[in-house]
């Protein structure tokens, strides 16, 4: 017998809410069902939208579960009813929601997996700035962290990223007409997030981003001529990978900007089509939880890690890097030497002089 | 420290950016929706738009209609007056001309003339559609129109290097950036696949490029209007949502390994790249030489390059990659130890002051 083929997975992505998402992937559904296709809204968020809400006319809607936690009564997602169900296709909104503690999953995004493992056909929406691999540049542009995240691997699997767009000028005015929210959230939203400039810079994400996963996409499948290294690299004729592959080393500590050096990285490596590795070297036992976090965080980003021991760090990530291959190594900025010891050097530094056969990476310590 | 700082602009730059202001005041607004391929649905959205408009007060007329229209946009269509273009035969070939006097005459607040990159016959008042439409705008008649990445004369080397096709009739990129507003019409190519009309199937794998090419270019457009409000509110951005690489060189540096890398990762980010140098009085004939054949290097890998002034090398990087948003700065392993010098080394220097770009730093190749 065999195992029943994955479900197909197209992601709706925009800049912000109210750009139209849900309504375009609705849209979408209504067509589906008028082909004849067995679609269910498996999870459906209404915000109180009127012609958003107009659009689930006729579709059958698979209840949600009610969870308790902390006192209060949460709305989920039943994924085993839609799997009891089956549907060909399932509309699941908010890709990125993290679940309330004490659901299966963390994340809705694995719960979406477990229904394209069960064969289901997923439409599901999301906004740029919820890709991992954004974060700090989203933050640094906005001033906003985002919590809920999703790996960028999760999204460049999916077989579809469609950019839903709307100019920032047309959002405000629905944000104004008291369309995306209420007055008063509305206003708020306006003078926070929703600037011209913040909106403005997110939507280029959005597109940079689309056609980013479109290119991934088309190596995917090489052309039938498959050109050299050496050929004009231009879009309209995607690049095929280097001949040599580059392979990228993150070097982790437990300092809290490890998360942004891991993201970037990561980011470097998924642009450049590079392998990407990281290290750590526990010279003590130092910030053990804290590195424990950074690497199950590299982890989840599907970066390989490895834990060194050692005195001599410089020495170890260098040696480790030597003898993997390593191409590019990422390193935080280090920690300034002491004030009694002001010619004493670096990490960073130390690095610098045992591997000047390689290209290394400082990575920008963005502040607001 | 706050990453936005005011920026004042000389008074000339002012009176421009006033008088900017102004006549755009005086100027219908343009939209533009752009799209990758005929039948991703750009007319309808342009209708749709145009039929919200009308529901909400404002006057709407129909000034050009494309030949074939497909059932949703003709219900829309209905509802709208139309002024029709006028039918004109010239040397074998049939044309349709907007009905410019007819439109001034009846002056209405907005026109939707959908197909914009036509060519007008010989002896019109204008060569072509688009030169129509800004005649509209400076009559304060606000236009909506539609149009194919294969009509951007900037970019037709690339969508013929796609398809192997060339229109005939285009239109410059600068009118695209000008307008008020761009919205990008995505949609997967699988969902143009069985709808062409003379049952010629497309390539999905040319389709998927054409996509990325319209992508990229809207996200082009989107990148210098945020920039343009930036600028007009005083605001020196240090983010901005594009990557943006700086190599800097020397005479002495391996100027070829940074500037071949520095042009595939801006490539493949689909992003900038810059290169700087130094100026250096009293530059050796040799070394003016070097220097000369990496910029002939740059300048052919599609560089723009900067020449810096000031006294102080690391300053003058620093300033300059705040000003031009760079992301990362490129540059060569110091090819001395100072381990035991007084004076800090430049590379130690940038890093201590980058707190905006990653630094990445190049292996030094003796003889090249």
């Amino acid at each position: 017998m065999s195992p029943t083929p994955r479900g197909k997975l197209k992601i709706y992505l925009g800049y912000a809410a109210g750009v139209g998402k849900t309504y375009r992937m609705l849209d979408e559904a209504q067509k589906l069902r008028a082909g004849g296709i067995d679609i269910v809204i498996g999870y459906f968020e209404p915000h109180g939208r009127k012609e958003t809400i107009a659009k689930t006319e006729g579709l059958e809607i698979v209840p949600r579960r009610f969870l308790s936690y902390g006192g209060s009564q949460f709305e989920e997602m039943d994924t085993d009813a839609i799997l009891r169900r089956k549907p060909a296709v399932a509309i699941v909104d908010e890709f990125a929601h993290t679940n309330v503690p004490g659901s299966e999953n963390v994340k809705r995004w694995q719960d979406v997996h477990v229904l394209l493992d069960a064969g289901i056909d997923v439409l599901t929406t999301m906004n740029v700035q919820h890709l991992e691999s954004l974060n700090d540049q989203v933050w640094h542009v906005t001033g906003v962290r985002v919590r809920e995240t999703v790996p960028d691997w999760v999204v460049d699997e999916a077989d579809e990223v469609i950019f839903v767009d709307l100019t920032p000028r047309a959002l405000r005015n629905r944000l104004e007409r008291g369309v995306v929210y209420a007055p008063d959230k509305a206003r708020r939203a306006m003078d926070n997030f929703f600037t011209e400039a913040n909106l403005t810079a997110l939507r280029e994400m959005g597109m940079r981003h689309t056609a980013h996963e479109v290119e991934e996409k088309l190596w995917a499948v090489p052309a039938a001529d498959e050109s050299a290294d050496e050929a004009p690299l231009e879009p309209g004729a995607a690049p095929p990978p280097p001949a040599r592959r580059e392979r990228i080393l993150i070097c982790l500590t437990g300092r809290p900007s490890s998360a942004n050096l891991i993201r970037r990285g990561k980011r470097v490596a998924d642009y450049l089509q590079a392998d990407c590795l990281a290290v750590h070297v526990a010279a003590d036992l130092n910030g053990r939880d804290a590195v424990e976090r950074h690497l199950s965080f590299a982890r989840v980003l599907r970066i390989e890690t490895h834990v060194l021991e050692g005195h001599d760090i410089p020495l170890a990530i260098t040696e480790f890097a030597r003898a993997r291959g390593v191409t590019q190594i990422f390193m935080g900025r280090s920690v300034p030497p002491a004030w009694w010891n002001p010619f004493s050097e670096t990490v960073v530094q130390r690095v610098v002089r045992h591997a000047r056969d390689m290209q290394i990476t400082i990575v920008a310590e963005k502040r607001r | 420290m706050s990453s936005r700082t005011d920026k004042r602009p000389d008074p000339e730059e002012l009176l421009r950016r006033v008088q900017a202001t102004e006549r755009r005041e005086r100027r219908g607004r343009l939209k533009v929706f752009l799209g990758y391929a005929s039948r991703v649905g750009k007319s309808f959205r342009m209708f749709d738009e145009g039929r919200r408009r009308k529901e909400r007060g404002q006057d709407v007329v129909v000034g050009a209609v494309q030949g074939k229209i497909s059932p949703d946009v003709e219900a829309i269509l209905s509802r709208f007056e139309v002024i029709p273009p006028i039918a004109e035969h010239h040397a074998g070939k049939n044309y349709q001309v907007i009905d410019l006097a007819a439109l001034f005459r009846r002056h209405p607040g907005v026109c939707l003339i959908d197909g914009l990159a036509y060519d007008n016959p010989p002896g019109s008042r204008n060569p072509q559609r688009w030169q129509d439409v800004e005649e509209l705008l400076d009559r304060g008649i606000s236009v909506i129109t539609a149009v194919n990445v294969q009509y951007v004369r900037e970019k037709q080397d690339q969508v013929e290097r796609v398809t192997g096709k060339r229109a005939a009739n285009s239109l410059p990129e600068a009118f695209l950036a000008e307008a008020d507003e761009i919205e990008i019409v995505d949609a997967p190519p699988d969902a143009l696949i069985g709808r062409t009309s003379d049952g010629s199937m497309p390539d999905p794998r040319r389709l998927a490029e054409l996509r990325e090419l319209a992508l990229l270019l809207a996200a082009d457009v989107v990148d210098y209007q945020l920039q343009e409000y930036l600028d007009s509110h005083g605001i020196a951005a240090r983010w901005g949502a594009q990557e943006r690489i700086l190599v800097c060189i020397t005479p002495r540096s391996s100027a070829a390994d940074m500037l071949r890398s520095g042009h595939r990762n801006a490539l493949r980010f689909h992003g900038a790249l810059l290169v700087a140098y130094v100026q250096q009085p009293q530059l050796r004939a040799q070394d003016q030489a070097r220097l000369e054949s990496h910029l002939a290097l740059a300048r052919e890998l599609g560089a723009e390059v900067h020449c810096l002034k000031g006294d102080d090398f690391v300053d003058s990087i620093i300033e300059f990659s705040r000003e031009q948003r760079i992301t990362q700065v490129f540059l060569g392993h110091s090819g001395r130890d100072t381990r035991f010098g007084l004076g800090r080394n430049p590379v130690d220097r940038l890093i201590d002051a980058a707190e905006d770009f990653d630094i990445r730093l190049f292996p030094h190749r003796e003889g090249e």
